[in-house]
């Protein structure tokens, strides 16, 4: 059980949130523009990194908001939270 | 081993509260303090069970958690049953009866009703975890204590007898995870309660859990009378019991000086020392026709370096207890859970915890950190070889593992297949795989295979430490969790209502709502029946408070409505509704409902009732992720309306009725328009829309006034006749009229086209998910498509799931290639036969064709139809179509 | 709420919440709680004192904290960085909701009546804490938790706000819930009370 750091209420347990993926990953501006291997790249391929990268949550069961938080897939520790 | 309790100490028991239970039919007398296996020694009973596959006799092994051997089914004192637990730990005075078990355990088969042990769960913040209150543990939480006196410093230990102030006494760690997440279980830590599963969050850990004695492994070391040599010294000690009368000690380390010490004050006679370090060693045990111990095998490395040679018999000595200890193991397994690494150390031949990683929570300190007291030099002893030619026979009595049967031999098979890792080893052999996890068997089989192999143990490493740390009942996971509380029931405000009047329910995610409402002596076809001929003819009502619901505001909500549904919304008049398809980016269906314009700046959302929650999270990720810019506020307020449908020719009457203040004619209050009313005196809104094809109205009132609104319709209808309806009934309404169910005929690879709804997606804007619908994959034509299916045989109902095949498709050669499954299917009132929705490859090209749906006993014949079968011109929606 | 018309039943109207007469652990329905839901930028000062001036209190901008109008009738609750709740008496819904609505005047934001949306059950006594803390994993004991402050969390698995009320040797403390889960959590804390030791 995770305890996931909302920036807004501080720590709670994992089952208070939803994941979001992978962080950074901005909807593109006109989508009728890319080709089908370019809009796929955005709907499906995600990074899967060893280490630290940025994810998203919400606190579903909390204040709702959506956050951007580091976390290292190896250890689960948190780092830097926002955005 | 003959053991008996000693005319008085045992600082553990109290010789003033005599206790006893059954054992296999024997009362057996102790004290308060004792535990089944310290009571069952000092009574002499030495042979407590057999082993797992072998059936060979076993007898009391240790003191603690480690106990491989005596493992008994116990009916504790609240007259539940409970399998497999170590005598070792358990209390006399909680047991009734105590059985031994022939290898493995069994559940009590309860009877309805008879399970009536309380388990629960708790949670528990705090500052500071301390597992294991020895003297480091009680050192460690002192000290966090004193550093912060407001801090909330929890010590704990499984010795329900531990010694200490402020310790919780017989809890056990089960397992670390992440983020300072411990797991713990009490046992009877409340009156009315069996045990309880603590949830502990604790800002930083100690972990001070001890080390345990390991074995020596050598030929027959499985008898009863083998026992763990601080095992002895503890039910000398603490439990006043003497093990034996004549005990022979071998050892590889120094800690086995107080033991002899103590046996020899409690009466034992200490025959022989064995000290592996100057080459003396135990090759072998004798044992009487029960298998228990009588003497003892040596081979002297002193005085006769012959001994142990080919031919020479090794020198014997009577015994009746031997005890053995080949070092002590630091107890790591908390530690490793919270991914902690081990590393060998030599000085203590024993795997301990590797501190220089990041672990910054979590400590570990004293005999679990690897500073093991007395230890010495400890000699690098772990097996003794056979007397004779070590053939593969020979080492099939040198048992590793007691709990699991595992021997050398079953060691030397696994690394003669090849099996390097000590993981597959483990797999391999089951070594370690018992409830006691390989506490004693362990670092022993990873010293043997190093052996074997010719490498290090500390190269050969341990398997990896996984929680529970010692068994845990599903009852003591399941906790309140159970019955009525084992899921969060949702009931509507109607609910009282439908439960009196014989509603049978559904679960719909966790709302329970009214599948059908069945009259004296119907089946739910019947039912089901009589309730859609009721909406179709005359006048029904359903309880459509589940709906999710969701209040927009804000001056950007009719933008925002255009980019998240497939059609416009912006264009919508203020009092009037429109059906909405909501695609993901992917471009597949997520969800569907009617949304109303209340003001220039406020919508009425509505959602899928399985789907209220993740609609209003996707919106929510999409104004706050994408489009901060949109001045938007999303509220849920799916409770604070409750819903009731009214459908059917006469609906206009009911609502009529109901809200004399409401102009209901058509003119005024059109298909697909919304507006306040008065339902009986109370302030709501009533919608004219329709999920059944029919003249339907749904009236919102708040939650509060839901039952009284249910019990309004209902007697305003009653010229009618209005009949309540359930979800069948829906279903099959809705089906008639070819409207999907999300969920139902959508499975997260179905797109609005794929349904047949290009109609509700604009091609004009963009929205979310468009793009998607441009992909390659979404234009194939042979993707399957909604289409109404008819069984040839009006009569057969296809069950929903059923695969569809080709008319030629010879189903004798499989696989048989699927032409697409039955999604919805039912009996019609309305039709006069029965019907389907399916979907099917390039279904809307195949209408009038026929396929072929292969069921378990015979194959039916289907006609492929268009997917709207009732009342394909909409002539229904505004009342009974005048001839 | 409304004397003529469909009469109002609360979600937990003849539940049976109690437990026994020597309990140190009351449980009780506040019926009828009015609360209204209300969004605005807290950036925007001219807004945000429009909205102290008609409640009587400032909308908390720590997350988690409360605060309580002048006259005692009116608590606003956080929910989140733009979010609050306004718990007023029975029956006042219409006239909070149109002064709030007033005050936010052209500005974005939203009011919306959610009384019905959530029901109250007061748990009170010396035990209130230990009875809530075999399903809720938040701390609830003080200074973490004390009155002034709210958690929207779960309890036994089901959304609630919990807004302590009590001093800290006598908690108290007021669970909103939606009123589907009500039943659900009233059996379920008259349970948790069994396990009290
Ligand atoms: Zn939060």
């Amino acid at each position: 059980m995770l305890l996931v750091p909302c920036p807004h209420c501080g720590p709670r347990d994992e089952t208070e949130f939803k994941y979001g993926g992978q962080a950074g990953i901005a909807h593109p501006a006109d989508p009728e523009s890319l080709t089908d291997a370019e809009w796929l790249d955005y709907l499906f391929l995600r990074d899967n990194p060893k280490g630290p990268w940025r994810e998203r949550w919400v606190h579903t069961a909390g204040c709702r908001r959506w956050f951007d938080v580091t976390r290292d897939t190896l250890t689960n520790e948190f780092g830097d939270i926002g955005g | 081993m003959t053991g008996s309790r000693l005319p008085d100490g045992g600082t553990g028991i109290d010789r003033g509260d005599p206790r006893a239970f059954d054992f296999e039919g024997t009362v057996v007398s102790g004290f308060a303090g004792d535990t089944v296996a310290s009571a069952l020694l000092a009574n002499g009973i030495d042979v407590v069970g057999r082993s797992i596959y072998h059936d060979r006799p076993r007898g009391v092994f240790s003191a603690g958690p480690e106990e491989p051997n005596a493992l008994v089914q116990v009916r504790w004192a609240s007259g539940i049953s409970e399998p497999m637990l170590p005598a070792t730990t358990v209390p006399v005075e909680d047991v009734l009866e105590v059985r031994n078990l022939a290898g493995r355990g069994r559940l009590e088969p309860a009877e309805p009703g008879t399970d009536t042990g309380r388990f629960d769960a708790r949670y528990a913040p705090c500052e500071v975890r301390v597992i294991g209150a020895g003297v480091s543990g009680r050192r460690a939480a002192s000290n966090a204590r004193t550093a912060d006196p407001g801090a909330r410093v929890l010590l704990i230990d499984s010795d329900p007898a531990a010694a200490g102030d402020e310790v919780r006494r017989g809890m056990t760690a089960l397992g670390i995870y992440d983020h300072g997440y411990v797991t713990a279980v009490e046992r009877c830590p409340a009156p009315a309660t069996e045990g309880r599963l603590w949830h502990i969050r604790a800002g930083r850990i100690v972990i001070a859990t001890g080390a345990t004695e390991r074995p020596i492994i050598f030929a027959d070391d499985d008898r009863p009378g083998v026992m763990l040599a601080g095992a002895a010294a503890t039910y000398v000690e603490r439990y006043g019991v003497r093990p034996g009368e004549r005990a022979v000690i071998f050892t590889n380390n120094d800690t086995t000086d107080a033991v002899t010490a103590t046996l020899r004050g409690a009466g034992t006679e200490v025959v022989a020392i064995v000290d592996a370090r100057r080459g003396d060693l135990i090759v072998g045990t004798m044992g009487d026709d029960a298998g228990r111990l009588t003497g003892i095998r040596i081979t002297r490395a002193h005085g006769r370096p012959d001994a142990g040679a080919d031919g020479d018999d090794p020198e014997t000595i009577e015994a009746d207890l031997l005890l053995v200890s080949g070092g002590w193991n630091p107890n790591v397994a908390l530690w490793a859970h919270a991914r902690g690494t081990l590393r060998f150390d030599e000085r203590i031949a024993a795997f301990v915890p590797d501190r220089a990683g990041p672990h910054g929570r979590i400590e570990v300190v004293g005999a679990a950190a690897g500073e093991v007291e007395g230890l010495g030099d400890i000699g690098p002893t772990w097996v003794v070889p056979p007397p004779g030619p070590a053939t593969d026979a020979a080492w099939s009595t040198h048992y590793v593992d007691l709990g699991r049967d595992s021997t050398v031999q079953d060691l030397q098979r696994a690394l003669g297949a090849g099996l390097e890792s000590i993981e597959h080893v483990k797999r391999y052999t089951t070594i370690g795989t018992g409830i006691d996890q390989g506490r004693t068997s362990g670092v022993v089989t990873s010293a043997i295979a190093a052996a074997i192999l010719g490498q290090d143990v500390g190269a050969i490493g341990v398997p990896t430490f996984r929680p529970p740390t010692v068994p845990v009942s599903f009852a003591q996971l399941a906790a309140r969790n159970r019955g009525a509380l084992a899921d969060p029931i949702r009931v509507t405000p109607s609910h009282p209502w439908h439960e009196a009047n014989g509603a049978v329910f559904e679960d719909v995610g966790q709302w329970k709502r009214p599948h059908h409402f069945p009259q004296a002596g119907e089946s739910v076809d019947d039912a089901v029946l009589r309730e859609c001929r009721a909406a179709r003819t005359s006048v029904a009502m359903m309880d459509a408070t589940t709906l999710g619901k969701i209040d927009l505001q804000g001056p950007d909500v009719g933008a925002f409505l255009d980019r998240v549904y497939t059609n416009t919304f912006s264009s919508l008049k203020v009092g009037s509704c429109r059906y909405g398809l909501m695609c993901r980016a992917d471009g597949m269906v997520f969800d569907d409902g009617v949304t109303s314009r209340l003001a220039d700046d406020r919508f009425h959302m509505t959602t899928t009732t399985g789907n209220a929650a993740a609609v209003l999270d996707h919106l929510e990720e999409w104004l706050q992720t994408e489009w901060p810019d949109l001045r938007v506020h999303a509220t849920s307020v799916t409770e604070q309306w409750a819903t009731v449908a009214v459908v059917g020719p006469r609906s206009r009457d009911v609502v009529a009725a109901l809200a004399p203040s409401l102009d209901v004619s058509d003119a005024a209050f059109p298909f697909m328009t919304w507006r306040d009313a008065v339902i009986a005196g109370t302030l709501g809104r009533a919608f004219r829309i329709s999920f059944s094809g029919e003249l339907a109205y749904e009236l919102n009132v708040p939650t509060w006034h839901g039952l009284a609104l249910w019990e309004a319709v209902l007697a305003a209808g009653a010229t009618f006749g209005i009949t309540p309806y359930g979800t069948q009934a829906m279903h099959v309404l809705r089906a008639e009229k070819g409207y999907p169910i999300i969920g139902q005929e959508t499975d997260g690879t179905v797109t609005p086209q794929d349904l047949g709804m290009a109609w509700a997606v604009s091609t004009k804007k963009d929205f979310i998910g468009r793009r998607s619908h441009r992909r390659l994959d979404a234009q194939r034509p042979d993707r399957k498509q909604l289409v109404g299916l008819l069984p040839t045989d009006p009569r057969i109902v296809l069950p929903e799931g059923t695969q569809l095949v080709a008319p030629d498709a010879d189903l004798r050669v499989t696989p048989v290639p699927m032409l697409g499954h039955v999604t919805s299917s039912y009996d019609s009132a309305a039709l006069g036969r029965s019907f389907a929705l399916a979907l099917v490859k390039g279904g809307r090209e195949r209408i009038g064709q026929t396929v072929l749906a292969p069921l378990i006993d015979r194959v039916v014949e289907a006609v492929i139809a268009d997917s709207v079968l009732f009342d394909p011109e909409n002539r229904r929606r505004d009342g009974e179509p005048q001839p | 709420m409304t004397d003529s018309g469909l009469r109002a039943r609360s979600p937990l109207e003849g539940a049976t919440l109690a437990i026994d007469s020597t309990s140190t652990l009351g449980i009780r329905e506040l019926p009828f709680l009015v609360q209204v839901g209300l969004r605005a930028d807290p950036a925007d000062e001219p807004l945000m004192s429009r909205l102290t001036t008609v409640l009587g209190a400032r909308p908390p901008t720590d997350p988690n904290t409360t605060s309580i109008s002048e006259d005692g009738t009116n608590q606003v609750l956080w929910l989140g960085p733009d979010e609050w709740l306004v718990l007023g008496e029975p029956g006042t819904a219409g006239a909070l909701e149109s002064k709030l609505r007033s005050a936010l005047d052209a500005a974005a934001g939203a009011v919306v009546d959610l009384s019905a949306n959530r029901t109250a059950i007061s748990v009170s006594g010396p035990r209130a804490r230990e009875s809530l803390a075999f399903g809720c994993a938040i701390d609830l004991e003080p200074p973490a938790f004390g009155p002034g402050r709210c958690a929207q969390t779960l309890l036994a698995r089901a959304n609630v706000i919990i807004v302590p009320v009590g001093p800290a040797d006598e908690p108290a403390f007021r669970i909103l819930v939606r009123p589907s889960f009500a039943g659900y959590l009233a059996t379920w804390l008259v349970d948790a009370a069994v396990g009290l030791d």
